[in-house]
């Protein structure tokens, strides 16, 4: 399964499940990361690491190591 | 009457809080967390007041100040709500007023930002919005403090009216029908108007609502009966599927109530693709980085704080009121303790105060435009591998500066424990102050040497590294790691309203608070460098209690190769201010300081050893920072625990580099034996390496534990 972390900037893609637990998963889904959400990945931070996306038409920005918590479609 | 402020953060809450209240603001924290809490009076309204709620995204059981506002709603019982909304950013802002409205509580939604949106010539359909949400709506643009009061009185009729604020919006059927039984099987457990809120929470199997309903095992089973099949069926959980039927309503009604035109790129977008440009990104943040600390801490910022300091108090108020007390005759010791003591104290206090609210005024705008997000997301990479995170990176740099306003600089991170870490380990940066030793040191004893003060610097950010690494794995810091789900909010203008307002709060915490703390302080230290044990006023510094004091303490710093009372003596009175290390051993050595430099170094030079002086050096650099900054530590750290962990461990800290230091470098440097001392550094050494290669190891949700109890 692809996860957020591998998405290129420029690409849109939807959201699938969301793995994790507790707190961690439940902040990625109180801003809006919820199952069917169209994410715009923005860009990549200068040294790499966050990411930058627009989901629900606002600007997030999200470590890598939490995108992979996130599968797409 | 009691009505609360609830919305997201950078939503402009602060700016509204502001419009309605004026001048008649109170800020505290909540009771056991370092959560800030302001109330103030309604203009005009002299019987209804404010609370704003710290800026929240939702009502969780997970994060501190989600708890912390909730608990508000819920145990407080204020009449009213006002759910201030940012409507240029409607969808994911009424996540949370979906959660509010079912708290049973009159709410007012306050569409705020609406100058945004109606230029981008977009509509809201006001009335619609309020059918479906059951709630009053008011349009309001808090930066010009249009509407803030009309929603203010819109909540004051509701309430007086008796409005009941009943939950309209429904989910799906599958999930109400739930939600319905659920509600029946509770209706016992709570007061009418909060079991929807109740019901929904125990489907989400909220751990804090569980645990204070003490349902009976039956119910808890009856429960558990009703959730399970609604989870096999979503193939989810209940929590996740209660969000994905808020979203899903929300997408509903933006759907049905938000007309928006198609859209070309924003100013916004059009900044942005600069400003992070993958390319120019690190000059421009390199070069807006600069320009602050420049002008804040390098140019105006010294010169204002020299001149408050050296020409304001040293010279115009100090002799002004030594002249006055002369005339008019008052005893000696009572001008020595007003004018040194007390304006003395009092001046070491506000020489800082021009300086801070020069860097606040950066740090406002910084914040206010948005800016500030985008620091944290640039540098996030690198502080993370040390326990910090993107947003520690500006109290470090400030603190190169200044250690005080690096502290108050903290305050613009959000997670509880990054913050007080990042305090903790601020102030390792050498300061300007902290300069003025290492100056004085190579002179004394390395001249010409080019590399000792850069490399001070390079060690203080090296202890800061070993130190996160070392504390993220102790049960201080330990836990779950904070998520760094961070909102970059679009760029704005900062009004100059604004920003005036967040400097001069930042400010004037610190003069209140952290000053009365330095204050006594500062007259203690002078308490004792001016008197002796018979409580006479003596001019000679060897005679007063201080000298005593140092005698007794220099056995703890025998080791560190300094532990003369006059090292002693030095290392305390660097305590009120760090160049008063060199100050004092001057005065110590008989030597004024007006008086040649050459004296002072044969002076300090008979003191130490080469090595000696390197370890009293790091000493006075890493113990705990001054005085100032000791209030300001304590300020921020919101209560004596917090603030004896941080001065213990950089006591420790402090004492073991120096201790390292002057064993081993005796032994490489002067040719002493391998004794004791070098075996125990090298003991240290190992153990240090020990604590930062260990796997972090577990503990048991410990912060969530903390943050129940202490709630």
């Amino acid at each position: 399964m692809r996860t957020l972390r591998e998405v290129k900037p420029g690409e849109t893609v939807a959201v699938g499940r969301l793995k994790g637990a507790g707190a961690l998963r439940r902040r990625i889904m109180d801003m809006g990361i919820t199952k069917g959400t169209k994410i715009y990945v923005r860009k990549i931070a200068p040294l790499g690491d966050p990411i930058e996306i627009t989901v629900r038409g606002y600007e997030l920005s999200i470590r890598k190591e939490e995108a992979d918590q996130i599968e797409i479609v | 009457m009691k009505i609360a402020l609830v919305g997201n953060p950078n939503c402009g809450k602060t700016t509204m809080f502001n419009a309605l209240t004026g001048n008649s603001q109170y800020v505290g924290n909540w009771p056991g967390v370092t959560v800030e809490k302001k109330e103030g009076r309604l203009k005009c309204h002299k019987d209804v007041v404010i609370t704003d709620l710290p800026g929240i995204y939702s009502l969780s059981p997970y994060s501190l100040e989600e708890v912390v506002s909730r608990n508000y709603l819920l145990n407080e019982h204020p009449d009213a709500i006002i759910n201030l909304v940012d409507a240029s950013n409607i969808e994911r802002n009424l996540y949370l007023t979906t959660q509010i409205v079912e708290l049973g509580i009159p709410v007012v939604l306050a569409l705020n930002m609406m100058d945004i949106l109606v230029k981008n010539g977009d509509k809201i359909d006001l009335r619609k919005l309020e059918t479906v949400f059951g709630c009053a709506v008011v349009e309001t643009v808090a930066v010009k403090g249009k509407g803030a009061i009309k929603a203010a009185e819109r909540a004051i009729e509701r309430v007086n009216a008796n409005k009941k604020q009943i939950p309209k919006h429904k989910f799906s059927n599958e999930i109400e029908l739930p939600i319905a039984k659920i509600s029946e099987l509770v209706k016992d457990y709570v007061e009418p108007v909060h079991v929807r809120w109740f019901a929904v929470k125990c489907f989400e199997r909220d751990k804090k609502i569980l645990a204070e309903a003490k349902l009976s095992p039956q119910k808890l089973e009856q429960l558990e009966k009703i959730i399970s099949p609604v989870e096999d069926e979503y193939e989810d959980d209940s929590e996740s599927i209660i969000i994905n039927e808020r979203y899903d309503f929300i997408a509903q009604v933006v759907e049905e109530t938000v007309h928006k035109k198609a859209r070309t790129t924003s100013t916004s977008d059009r900044i942005d693709k600069i400003v992070t440009n993958r390319f120019l990104s690190l000059p421009i943040f390199a070069g807006i980085i600069w320009l602050v600390y420049y002008v804040s801490v390098t140019t105006v910022g010294t010169m204002v704080t020299n001149w408050t300091n050296d020409t304001l108090f040293g010279g115009w108020i100090t002799q002004g009121a030594t002249r006055f007390f002369n005339m008019i005759g008052t005893a000696d010791w009572l001008t020595g303790l007003i004018v040194d003591g007390i304006i003395g104290g009092v001046g070491t206090v506000l020489g800082f105060v021009p300086q801070m609210l020069i860097l606040f005024f950066f740090l406002s705008i910084l914040e206010d435009s948005g800016y500030m997000a985008r620091v944290a997301f640039i540098m996030d990479r690198i502080f993370r591998r040390f326990g910090l995170s993107g947003k520690s990176f500006i109290p470090l740099l400030i603190s190169s500066g200044c250690g005080v306003p690096g502290i108050m600089a903290t305050r613009t991170i959000e997670n509880e424990k990054d913050r007080k870490l990042t305090i903790m380990l601020t102030t390792f940066i050498p300061c300007g102050a902290k300069l003025t030793i290492i100056t004085m040191i190579v002179t004394t004893f390395f001249p010409g040497s080019t590399w000792i003060a850069p490399a001070m610097y390079f060690l203080g950010i090296t202890m800061i590294a070993i130190s996160g690494i070392i504390l993220k794995k102790t049960r201080f810091f330990a836990g779950e790691p904070a998520p760094f789900v961070m909102e970059l909010p679009a760029y704005h203008m900062p009004s100059l309203k604004g920003v005036l307002i967040h400097m001069w709060e930042r400010g004037k915490h610190f003069i209140i608070k952290a000053g009365t703390v330095i204050f006594i302080a500062c007259g203690l230290i002078w308490f004792l460098s001016s008197f002796g044990w018979d409580l006479r006023l003596t001019e000679d510094i060897n005679q007063s209690m201080l000298a005593t004091i140092g005698k007794v303490i220099s056995w703890f710093l025998v080791p560190l190769g300094f532990g003369t009372w006059k090292g002693a003596v030095a290392t305390i009175s660097a305590l009120a201010a760090k160049e008063n290390a060199i100050g004092t051993l001057a005065v110590l050595n008989g030597v004024s300081m007006q008086g040649n430099a050459h004296a002072l170094i044969d002076g300090i030079r008979s003191m130490f050893s080469s090595v000696g002086a390197l370890s009293f050096m790091l000493f006075n650099l890493f113990n705990p920072p001054c005085i100032a900054a000791i209030g300001a530590t304590s300020r921020e750290m919101g209560g004596p625990k917090w603030t004896m962990i941080a001065l213990g461990y950089q006591t420790i800290l402090g004492y073991s580099v120096s201790f390292i230091v002057y064993q081993l470098g005796s032994v490489f440097f002067l040719g002493n034996r391998f004794g004791i001392g070098a075996i125990l550094s090298v003991i240290i050494l190992a153990f240090v390496l020990i604590l930062l290669l260990r796997p972090a190891p577990k503990f048991h949700d410990f912060a969530r534990h903390r943050s129940e109890i202490n709630l």
